[in-house]
């Protein structure tokens, strides 16, 4: 039966991160995003209080899913910890995207343990916050040409490489770094290993100073013969030169409606202050009268509301066919594509509506036009999805579609 | 300055270039034998300035009293995010699918060029019972509740066969389904029969006006009250099959109050229809209807004039083109991939090109968040949620990405896009009216 509304059993999720995002991120928003760098003390007692709830039954953390689960289907459909997840993100990413980022023990890396690791590694890392360590220097969108390299030695890996881009890198306890245990053989030979931040030769070069989510630390990391456990390697060891990347990728499908989630609770956030400004400023918004015969401001404002519509619907379609355990490659990377590159136009558009009410620090409308941006690269970028999407569309392998 | 001139001047060189025209045309026809297409468009020509009367009307009369208009109720609030369409939609869908392909995409070429739907179309489709699903049991139809979300899926699978003929098609059910939501008991026990039997009479909901920037809640067709009943005046604009149409709903500023909406039979005294063929939808075999002093009986002003009724007259029209433009953006992108896939140029197909494959990729992308949009917005307005919000975003992003994906769509097949040895141009044309027609269709 078609519905496209969210169940009321999430309402209470919704509000409660709602009220988190109000009362938590909003009154930091611009305090940590001037001081770059510096430890949002405020969300350690946010993140308790999100441990507290989650663990009363509340969502899957840190945006890590499980396949596989045991979970009864009801009736035939599901609305789930993907929907709910993806939910929270939005109201979360409305307050500020990088306080969210910066959340403790909701990193990137505890999406792939949650996803990937083995029952004794997911308890083992219970409670630990992990960052995720993928892009090089010289290697971004094309992940599988990684130079990082493990070499077994009796029952360690031995770690080489530099690692940049790691979100929280320094604040986390351990970081998931992805290596090869053989160039020659390609991506099915790139494995992710934990490593604890204190591991030696695990050394931190530097903090990186950024356009936006500056609440969000990134770091650049150096591997100097790191000696890792080789049961700290996620997944299997084997090389399956059959299935390939796959195991690492499935992590994606999960994480990047995520990310779209996020741009569409800081597109939203603009939204809503400029339909505040332009309604102060003498312009109403009619969803009835043809966007023509208004003014261009409101003609704008519906366009820029319409394709947030499409980002947002798109992303909940995606999470609800986890949700069901239906493939969702395609939709995970329809929903983020449409969400980066509409979450940059709008917040973008909108700073040019308000005009230097926006493009000054008095409101964070300037500030979510910054934040905006990196949401349309990391994770996978606008090309890269559109890449996946034409491939899928046209029934194209990635050696024939580059 | 130039684009100032309120009227184009004639300069030295224009006024020579009309002159060359005049003298050059006939022996350039006969050389190069293009004397028949000529004819054909003065043909054309000819029947675009020809007024004729309305079609002859069969006796619309009460056969049964009805002691209270029958509604469908509302579809009632659902639980959980879904959007899986239910057993009978899917059965309703994959019926009228196959009716597309079959029927209607090899019709369509034909039936655009001659600006005209074939009979033995509407009567298929008469038996295929489409009409029936939004009325009540109690008049002969099928529909037990509201049902917008299935008449979105079933104008999305016709027009992905072709929209002109969707259009031409599904105007009777909006008439039909006008009746059933704002109809009083006299006005369902009139009319309604006569689109539940075997002869459905070609009727038109009429709310577009040929002029720029119309707003269709700033109407010039004008009702005023007079001797018990009204008298209407204006001009219709693209209203389907005005020739052949029995019925119409027309809508009309009321006493200077604002829009409502008037049953005109289309015999009606003063009532003349114009052909009006447009850049697409030429199926429909659209006209220009005009309203001389014509007096109607006070029972024809349907929902009691409210501004409610015709609000949501008006949005789920909306939702109606929305849910046309899915199925003929998906049938540009179906026929695109396969192209795109075989066509070599520079030694491999072109869609191993990025330039080539991404467009592909946001045409897939665009056309997804429109569907959910079109979705969204009929599913509220069947569970009696608000969704003027909804019906105003599908709206904007259907008109917009929905032109996209059509002018992407020829752009892709380059030259060939360009010629009508494929539909490509054809659905270009017709994707043009999302963004500004307002009435014809109703979900």
């Amino acid at each position: 039966m078609i519905n496209l509304e969210v169940p009321r059993k999430f309402a209470q999720l919704v509000d409660q991160a709602h009220q988190a995002a109000a009362e938590f991120f909003r009154p930091n928003s611009r305090k940590y995003d001037q001081a770059e760098h510096t430890y949002p003390k405020e969300l350690d007692m946010l993140a308790a209080l999100l441990d507290g709830l989650s663990a009363a039954g509340g969502g899957a953390g840190a945006g890590g899913v499980r396949r596989g689960g045991t979970e009864k289907k009801a009736d035939g459909n599901r609305n789930g910890s993907n929907l709910q997840l993806l939910l929270g993100t939005i109201e979360m990413c409305w307050g500020d995207v990088g306080l969210l980022l910066s959340m403790p023990r909701q990193g990137l890396g505890n999406a792939a343990i949650a996803s990937v690791a083995n029952d004794e590694q997911l308890k083992r890392y219970e409670g630990k916050w992990a960052a995720m360590a993928i892009t090089e220097p010289d290697t971004g969108s094309d992940s599988g040409a990684i130079r990082t390299t493990a070499v077994r030695d009796g029952d360690y890996y031995v770690l080489n490489g530099e690692k940049i881009f790691v979100t929280s890198g320094e604040r986390a306890d351990c970081v998931v770094v992805w290596a090869t245990l053989d160039r020659s053989l390609g991506k099915a030979a790139i494995k992710s290993f934990v490593v604890d931040r204190d591991t030696p030769g695990f050394e931190l070069v530097r903090l990186e100073h950024k356009l936006g989510i500056r609440a969000s630390d990134t770091a650049h990391f150096r591997l100097d013969n790191v000696r890792v456990h080789k049961d700290n390697l996620l997944g299997s060891p084997e090389i399956n030169t059959e299935q390939g990347f796959a195991g690492v990728m499935q992590t994606f499908d999960n994480t990047r409606p995520l990310v779209a989630a996020m741009a569409i609770g800081v597109a939203r956030a603009s939204l809503e202050e400029t339909r505040r400004l332009l309604e102060e400023a003498g312009v109403d918004i009619d969803y009835d009268r043809p966007a023509f015969t208004q003014s261009a401001a409101a003609a704008t404002y519906l366009q820029l509301e319409a394709d947030w519509e499409a980002a947002y619907l798109l992303a909940l379609e995606a999470a609800w066919m986890a949700d069901n355990r239906k493939p969702n490659s395609l939709q995970a990377s329809m929903a983020k594509a449409k969400a980066g590159r509409s979450g940059s136009d709008i917040t973008l558009r909108c700073v040019e509506l308000a005009g230097s009410v926006g493009y000054g620090e008095g409101t964070l409308l300037e500030k979510w036009a910054r934040d905006s941006k990196i949401l349309d690269i990391f994770e996978g970028t606008q090309q890269i999805q559109q890449l996946i999407v034409a491939r899928r569309l046209l029934g194209k392998s990635s050696s024939e579609l580059k | 300055m130039a684009g100032t001139n309120p009227k184009p001047r004639r300069d030295a060189m224009g006024t020579a270039l009309a002159v060359l025209n005049k003298l050059a045309s006939a022996p350039v026809l006969d050389r190069f034998n293009l004397r028949k297409p000529v004819e054909k468009g003065l043909y054309t020509a000819t029947r675009t300035g020809f007024t004729a009367v309305g079609a002859a009307t069969r006796q619309f009369a009460a056969a049964q009293k009805l002691a209270k208009p029958a509604r469908l109720p509302s579809a009632g609030e659902r639980g959980l995010f879904d959007i899986t369409p239910d057993d009978e939609q899917k059965m309703i869908v994959e019926t009228v699918s196959e009716f597309a392909a079959e029927r209607l995409r090899p019709a369509a070429a034909e039936a655009d060029a001659d600006c005209a739907t074939p009979a033995d179309l509407l009567s298929t489709v008469t038996e295929l019972g489409v009409t029936l699903v939004g009325v009540p049991e109690s008049l002969g139809g099928l529909g037990t509740e509201r049902s917008a979300v299935t008449g979105v899926l079933v104008a999305e699978a016709m027009a992905h066969g072709d929209m002109g003929l969707a259009v031409a098609l599904l105007a009777p059910s909006a008439v039909s389904s006008a009746l059933v939501l704002w109809g009083d008991e006299t006005q369902q026990a009139t009319y309604l029969p006569a689109f539940v039997g075997d002869d459905v009479p070609a009727a038109a909901l009429a709310v577009q006006e040929p002029r720029p920037l119309f707003d269709p809640f700033a109407l010039k067709t004008k009702a005023y009250r007079s001797g018990g009943g009204f008298v209407l005046e204006g001009v219709k604009s693209l209203v389907p099959r005005a020739a052949q149409a029995e019925l119409f709903v027309v809508a009309a500023d009321l006493d200077g109050r604002g829009p409502a909406l008037f049953i005109v039979e289309s015999d009606s005294e003063g009532l003349t229809v114009e052909s009006e063929p447009a850049m697409g939808l030429r199926a429909a075999g659209m006209g220009k209807l005009h309203l001389d002093k014509v007096r109607v009986p006070e029972t024809a002003l349907l929902g009691e004039g409210k501004s409610a009724v015709y609000t949501e007259c008006v949005r789920l029209s909306r939702i109606a083109w929305c849910a046309l433009s899915l199925g003929t953006s998906q049938a540009v992108l179906d026929y695109v991939i396969p192209y795109v896939n075989e066509r070599v140029a520079f030694g491999e197909p072109v869609s191993h090109r990025q330039g080539v494959a991404f467009k592909v990729a946001d045409m897939g992308i665009e056309l997804e968040g429109m569907r959910l949009l079109t979705y969204r917005a009929a599913s509220r307005a069947e569970q009696g949620k608000p969704y003027a919000r909804e019906a105003g975003l599908a709206r904007r992003l259907c008109a917009e990405k929905g032109m996209q994906i059509g002018n992407d769509g020829v752009q892709l097949l380059g030259g060939h896009g360009f010629v009508k040895e494929h539909p490509v141009e054809r659905w270009y044309r017709d994707l043009r009216a999302v963004g500004l027609v307002e009435g014809i269709v109703l979900v």
